[in-house]
């Protein structure tokens, strides 16, 4: 059962009009992996997401989720999937218990099912001692477990997660991905689409990186940075007006060289090794930082844009 | 943190069962949300016809009654013309209210449909659940408005128990369009606005609820004729005492209300299917 495809697309298309959202993508999802869309707004990620949720239709292209067609089987899929969307939609009249309650009746789920499962759920969320608060009294994070406690209330075979973190404080963020990975832990499959690659990395067993429509690369975290980026970057900054002039002067110390508006970006296995280069040819840079790749370097490399511009 | 025991849904969800019951699954939470405000509900379904009758049953009344004299309004006593436009415009107007706001609220506000749309339920069935939700809370107001109608000696409730039916049908055929509109309404301020200031106010000043339809110039009495209050109010008025219509004339109040159920819902199921598919 660990590898059988919960999702396959194949040539999957959608257009509005003459603007094409998804180029022909391809990709499969394995049961149990972790699964993220990485690319910035406007990429395709949450398009993909409404395809496979069964709630937009395709142009062109097949696509399965759980052996059948979202087109012909919406309810049916919907019956397994787990979403969580990128904006929050709880209902704000009623309280945190009764927000599980109707939902999982939404489900169909025997009342006595999902009364012993809400406590389970409140437990998960942190959220045991706003039980009876109404939604409308919870802070942001609050809003954002409670809606996928929510999502996790018939027990989905995939949890959908669309930009889980956006809007939330760092420690909101973290209490949350300590969350999914727990769920990761137990089998559960994640499908997230983010545009913040700390998120990525931490999450995902494999990630699609998308553009304009497209699929960029698809490999673990990991893999996209050995394949797309070298072990470690240094960071130079120069002054902006500088940054241009003192640019081709380094390119040769590097594999790869990004210029950007704000500074330079110099790609070797030993950043320390350029830096230190570069002051032999006398040159001083205001500030200099050595840092691992990641997959805004991948990024980066792919599409000649940051992911958050 | 406790652990989950996972049986995942494969094995937990009835889908079948799910299906069939899916529009009652959304009447669940729609009547568990107004479950919230019952008070207010019931304490204004009673308030609002004490004092309607006080004012004009009572107030109006005896002015009105002193000048027809013995002949009355229709034949009638005014509270007893009064009466059947009274129980129908606040059928119309609350199973109205109960449609309109929960659609925007749904598709809007809160977006809950799309949270809804999320699940097996389907656009179709979370339009009939707000549906069939808003008319238990109408039966509940025609109910209690009825009652407080039989307290002031308004009507005789053995007698013209038919017009609360004919009320709700009438709103049930009117709320068909009005959940429609809220669902293909874009801009839900200009939409409020259009449907309180040039909807609401005229049907209930131009249906004959205060006076006799054909005591208009004929040009007014075109805004009674496609309203459905005016349609309910004269089948009202006949079941509760005897006002007087030709066959055909209550054939043809029976079958314009009936177009604008069927025209309402087929109009509904559409916008709600496409706005969730957006």
């Amino acid at each position: 059962m660990q590898n059988k495809e919960l999702i396959v697309a194949k040539g999957l298309t959608k257009k509005y009009g003459e603007f094409i959202a998804l180029n022909g993508i391809d990709f499969s999802v394995q049961k149990g992996e972790s699964f993220g869309f990485l690319g910035p707004n406007g990429a395709g990620k949450s398009t993909t997401m409404r395809i496979i949720a069964s709630t937009l239709t395709r142009t062109s292209g097949d696509i399965t989720v759980l052996g059948k067609d979202p087109e012909v089987s919406g309810p049916e899929i919907r019956a397994h999937l787990g979403v969580v969307p990128q904006q929050d939609n709880l209902d704000q009249a009623l309280s945190v218990s009764d927000n599980l309650y109707i939902y999982g009746r939404y489900f169909g789920l025997p009342r006595k099912f999902i009364r012993s499962k809400i406590d389970e759920l409140l437990d998960f969320a942190a959220l045991t001692d706003k039980r009876d608060s109404k939604v409308e009294a919870l802070s942001g994070g609050m809003k954002r477990r409670l809606t996928i406690a929510r999502a996790l209330i018939s027990e989905p075979e995939i949890l959908m997660l669309d930009e889980p973190t956006t809007g939330l404080d760092p420690q909101a963020r973290h209490i949350l991905w300590d969350r999914l990975f727990r769920l990761k832990e137990q089998g559960v499959t994640l499908l997230i689409t983010t545009h913040y690659m700390d998120e990525a990395e931490q999450l995902c067993d494999r990630l699609m990186v998308m553009d304009k429509g497209s699929i960029m690369a698809e490999d673990s975290p990991s893999g996209l940075i050995k394949k797309f980026s070298t072990k470690e970057v240094l960071e130079v900054r120069f002054g902006s007006d500088r940054n241009a002039q003192v640019a081709e002067k380094l390119k040769t110390l590097c594999e790869r060289m990004e210029l950007l508006p704000d500074r330079i970006l110099l790609y070797a296995d030993d950043a320390e090794k350029v830096l230190d280069e570069i002051h032999k040819i006398g040159l001083h840079p205001v500030t200099s930082l050595v840092r691992r790749s990641s997959l805004e370097d991948v990024f980066l490399r792919l599409t000649g844009r940051t992911l958050v511009e | 943190m406790s652990n989950f025991t996972r049986q995942g849904s494969l094995k937990l969800i009835d889908i079948e069962k799910a299906a069939r019951r899916g529009t009652l699954y959304v009447m669940e939470s729609r009547l568990r949300t107004m479950g919230r405000f019952i008070f207010s509900l019931i304490s204004s379904s009673v308030l609002n016809p004490f004092f309607y009758l006080v004012s004009l049953g009572i107030g109006v009344g005896t002015f009105v009654n002193n000048k027809a004299g013995s002949a009355g309004i229709d034949g009638v006593k005014y509270i007893v013309f009064l009466a059947p436009a009274l129980l129908a415009a606040v059928a119309i107007q609350d199973f109205m209210s109960e449609v309109t706001f929960p659609v925007l609220q749904g598709f809007k506000w809160e977006k809950l449909f799309f949270a809804m749309n999320a699940t097996p339920l389907t656009g179709r069935q979370i339009a009939l659940g707000t549906y069939f939700s808003s008319m238990v809370r109408t039966i509940g107001s025609v109910v209690i408005y009825f009652l407080v109608l039989v307290g002031f000696g308004a009507v005789n409730a053995k007698d013209a128990w038919p017009m609360a039916l004919t009320s709700l049908y009438a709103a049930a055929c009117f709320g068909a369009i009005m959940l429609a509109a809220a669902a293909a309404a874009e801009n839900d301020d200009l939409f409020l606005n259009l449907m309180g200031r040039l909807l609401i106010m005229p049907l209930f000043l131009f249906s004959g609820t205060f006076y006799p339809l054909n005591s208009m110039p004929v040009p007014l009495r075109l805004i009674g004729w496609v309203s459905p209050l005016w349609h309910s109010t004269e089948l009202g008025r006949w079941v509760s005492y005897g006002h007087h219509i030709s066959p055909t004339m209550i054939i043809v109040h029976f079958i314009y209300l009936l177009l604008l159920l069927v025209g309402g819902l087929t109009w509904a199921f559409n916008r709600f299917e496409y706005r969730l598919s957006k």
